[in-house]
């Protein structure tokens, strides 16, 4: 409120700044001071911040306003945003033939989607790990943009898997998210792995020229693609061209190993960063007669079922005797998925593809099987892994009555890029904003 | 290596192996990867930021201060500084560990290599190679005694930055470990890197220690952590090396273990065994990049290495012609040194070496002896340098003898006075003049007829008493070369 009203005070007197006065959700990862951070965790049901995190004090001193944390997948890890010890989330999306029954907006970031889509917020805070920005924003028909990887800083947003995470905004347009972005990314030196590069004017550079632009279809991504999506892509790649874009035929072999690559990362990582969660110096504790029953009562109690279930398989990938067989594996072919998509970016400008296999689905049609849940990363983490911007954009609807997006992929740093091209496709796809 | 190092048991002869692993506190003002202070002794809890308690969301930023410090020490050890080198995680859950894993370095750390020349008897040296030296930081503090069912949890030193110095297992002998501490410990005071103060813990020593005969294969062995004083060092492996030649010479074997020192009781206790080892599950730190560093950098910092030990105790030997043991007592300490050589420098000795040597005599001796007897350290001496240097002299110039610049000296420790001031004020000038010795020998001849009579009739010994009663009339300041010479021609001439 304190910021609603100096901002009051500013578009009166005429020194608005650029965010001055917009409501936005903050996805409830980003630490905010003074106000209560769980990351969806009964963990952290009580932990309120001493201090503010870099990417939502860019976004405060531009002038944006928070109207509230957004709800999310504990501690990011989800597809659904059935994760979160405070309840699922539920889409203002429903399909045409079945109004009542209620959909999942996407994950992780799916409180920030909704409140979005729902015209609650003007915007909101997102993060990325594995597709949490991208997968809601094509659930609930919004644009969704991940930086490069150390575009914004990682400080004060809580950690699921360090070298994955990203944050980013969700919009109702392309130019929303140009002026959000280039808001939130900041050089942050309490972030060893911030980039150093100039800030951004996004915004004032969008141009929907794409005449020449080289855009790339990587078969990888065709297969197993559902009628919907196959649609939709070759309809993309109709607008595309005729604005001027020329189509390219690509491969990454390695697609396929993208999944199992990241699904043993990620839980590394997490297993690791959630080890400080132990009841002793903040969030909760559960009491126990010996150092280790506490530490036993208060994360078994604290955390939820998928985190313990990462948290095992990431233990599980680190221990001695397997960990040369998956986690250094596992890097290997990261390392190798990334030369994929060098070797695709020596060819083609951006890469094409859907954002998600499907639509969103109903909380009572979610896969009782994790692996399925999984499998709705698969054309988003690979962006992730290879620490390359990438955009969903609405571009239309399924049978079903349901926001289904494209998605653009870029070489690190074409963020610009991206978003021009993101712009054409919101053009041409005339997408009403959001849910009715 | 010497057979003399092996020691002998009922069955036969066996051999001692001893490897150390060395945590060294860097000096810095700030953490490793915080800018919390370091300073040890403040209120718990009061140096700790977000980072250091492990708050969500809360990253690591490697302070360069402290990679310079490893740079340095890792040259002054002749390692070789990586220019690659990578932080990993130590997962493990422990309440003074606040993110649950301490940020080390694993498979790569930012030195390989190196090795210190220990000084065993006199002119015998031993060169101890070092495998390798990483960084890392330190954990917070426990304490378990302020409470029966509770526990207390310091962070101010979690986070701290450790250099931990790895040797390979090349020591025969308890006197060769408590001897490469001492070199170590040496080396990191000159470098500025550490303050080595093993009693306020930032010096941490923990000691692999097997058996086996001669020439075979390296036995099990026990790693006895968080030894704290070069004496339990000792202590510590003469007790563990009896107690594994025990069970070894029953035909037992000796269980891998981590085994803890108890000075109190003079004995080591076994804390966990192996099947309770931790699986650290080390991997790289995702927060932090590589550590890259230039060659520019490391140059840089070779520039401002100081003249390390082995270097000024050979200069030493060189230029002043002390002895191998002088020498290894004055360079131990830097600051010892640096006094010895203002000491030196302040001379107005015509002959330098000789008037060297003899305050190297004194400042061990005298000096020594009167800080050791108050407890004081070198930077406490109550008398500026010059002062020394003006006592030796005012001997080597026969101002006064050896013996009476023994009590100008107690006399200087006590007021800080100027020992010319001292020696005119008490009129301990030696007298020097032949005809006012010769006075007094006379007369001595003269009163004891009778003891002269025996001396010439063959009792030689006798010497010694005329000698002493010439001082004794005299208060000690004849000089004593005169004295003599007078004294052999009257008696035999």
């Amino acid at each position: 409120m304190r910021g609603a009203k100096e901002s009051d005070k500013r578009l009166n007197s005429g020194t608005a700044r650029s965010l001055e006065g917009l409501p936005l959700g903050i996805k409830d990862l980003f630490c905010t001071k003074g106000t209560r951070t769980t990351a969806g965790s009964k963990i952290l049901e009580n932990f309120v911040p001493p201090y503010e995190s870099t990417v939502t004090q860019n976004l405060f001193d531009a002038g944006a306003v928070m109207l509230g944390k957004t709800n999310m997948d504990e501690f990011a890890m989800g597809s659904a945003n059935l994760t979160s010890a405070y309840g699922p989330v539920l889409s203002p999306w429903r399909r045409t033939s079945d109004p009542s029954n209620p959909l999942v907006p996407g994950g992780s970031s799916g409180g920030s989607a909704a409140a979005v889509a729902g015209h609650l917020a003007l915007a909101a805070t997102a993060s990325d790990t594995g597709g949490s920005i991208r997968q809601p924003a094509a659930f609930t028909g919004l644009v969704g943009i991940k930086p490069t990887y150390g575009l914004c800083s990682r400080w004060g947003m809580i950690a699921f898997a360090s070298s994955l995470d990203q944050a980013g905004p969700l919009t109702h347009t392309v130019s929303d998210a140009a002026l959000m972005l280039e808001t939130m990314v900041s050089y942050d030196a309490k972030d060893a792995t911030s980039l150093n590069v100039e800030k951004p004017s996004y915004l004032a550079s969008l141009n929907e020229d794409v005449r020449g632009l080289k855009v790339g279809i990587a078969k990888e991504y065709l297969e197993g693609l559902s009628e919907d999506g196959l649609k939709l892509l070759q309809q993309g790649i109709e607008w595309l061209k005729a604005a001027g874009a020329v189509i390219v035929d690509v491969s990454l072999p390695t697609t396929a190993y993208a999944l199992p690559t990241y699904y043993i990362i990620a839980p590394a990582e997490a297993s690791s960063n959630l080890s400080r969660y132990d009841g002793l110096r903040f969030g909760r504790r559960v009491a126990g007669n010996s150092l280790d029953e506490m530490y036993e009562n208060t994360r078994r109690e604290g955390f939820g079922h998928e985190v313990k279930r990462r948290i095992m398989i990431g233990t599980y990938v680190l221990s001695a005797g397997y960990y040369d067989a998956y986690y250094i594996k596992a890097q290997k072919v990261r390392k190798l998925i990334a030369n994929d998509f060098d070797q695709a970016f020596s060819k083609v400008d951006v890469l094409l593809t859907p954002t998600t296999p499907t639509g969103a689905f109903a909380l009572n049609e979610t896969p009782s099987d994790p692996v399925t849940m999984y499998l709705n990363d698969i054309y988003t983490v690979t962006a992730n892994l290879a620490g390359m911007p990438a955009i969903s954009i609405p571009a239309g609807l399924s049978e079903q009555g349901l926001p289904l997006g494209l998605q653009l992929i870029g070489p690190k740093f074409s963020e610009q890029r991206l978003l021009n091209t993101a712009k054409v496709i919101e053009a041409a796809a005339g997408f009403s904003m959001g849910a009715k | 290596m010497s057979d003399t190092n092996l020691i002998k048991g009922q069955t036969g002869l066996w051999e001692v192996v001893i490897g150390l692993e060395v945590h060294a506190q860097v000096i810095s003002k700030s953490k490793l990867f915080s800018g919390s202070s370091t300073e040890f002794g403040a209120e718990p809890n009061t140096q700790v930021s977000f980072v250091d308690a492990g708050m969500p969301g809360m990253l690591p930023v490697v302070n360069k201060v402290c990679i310079d410090q490893a740079i340095k020490t890792g040259l002054g050890i002749n390692g070789t500084v990586n220019l690659v080198s990578v932080f990993d995680r130590k997962n493990y859950f422990y309440a003074d560990l606040p993110t649950g894993y301490q940020i080390s370095q694993f498979t790569q750390p930012i030195v390989t290599g190196g090795y210190l020349d220990i000084d065993l008897e006199e002119n015998v040296t031993k060169r101890i190679n070092i495998t390798r030296l990483h960084v890392e930081q330190d954990a917070g503090k426990s304490i378990h005694d302020l409470h029966p069912n509770h526990s207390y949890i310091d962070l101010n030193r979690a986070g701290v930055a450790l250099m931990e110095i790895v040797s390979e297992p090349e020591m025969r002998t308890a006197a060769e470990a408590m001897s490469y501490v001492k070199k170590l410990r040496s080396i990191l005071r000159y470098l500025g890197t550490c303050d080595g103060n093993m009693e306020q813990g930032s010096m941490r020593v923990d000691v692999n220690v097997s058996l086996r005969r001669p020439g075979e294969e390296l036995g099990t062995r026990a790693e006895i952590k968080n030894v704290n004083s070069i004496r339990f060092l000792g202590q510590a492996l003469e007790y563990e090396i009896r107690r594994q030649l025990e069970i070894l010479e029953d035909g037992g074997v000796i269980v891998q273990e981590t085994r803890l020192f108890d000075p109190s009781k003079c004995e080591t206790r076994s804390m966990r065994g192996k099947e309770n080892a931790h699986d650290y599950r080390y991997f790289p730190d995702p927060d932090l990049r590589p550590l890259v560093l230039t060659a520019e950098r490391i140059e840089k910092i070779k520039a401002t290495l100081p003249e390390l030990p082995d270097a000024k105790k050979a200069r030493f030997i060189k230029e002043y012609g002390l002895t191998d043991y002088d020498a290894s007592v004055l360079v131990a300490e830097q600051e010892v040194a640096a006094y010895y050589e203002k000491v030196v420098g302040s001379l107005k000795s015509s002959d330098i070496r000789v008037a060297a040597k003899l305050t190297a005599n004194w400042l061990i001796s005298e000096v020594f002896g009167a800080l050791n007897r108050e407890s004081l350290t070198i930077e406490q001496v109550p008398f500026p340098p010059q002062h020394l240097a003006k006592l030796v002299d005012l001997i080597t110039d026969d101002t006064i003898s050896g013996k009476i610049a023994k009590d100008v000296f107690a006399k200087l420790w006590e007021t800080g006075e100027d020992p010319s001031q001292i020696v005119e004020k008490l009129g301990l000038q030696q007298i020097t003049d032949p005809a006012a010795i010769e006075a007094i020998i006379a007369q001595i001849l003269e009163k004891d007829a009778a003891k002269v009579e025996e001396y010439r009739s063959g009792k030689p010994q006798l010497f010694g008493y005329f000698v002493g009663q010439v001082m004794k009339i005299m208060q000690g300041k004849a000089n004593p070369g005169i004295v003599n010479k007078i004294l052999q021609e009257k008696l035999n001439g």
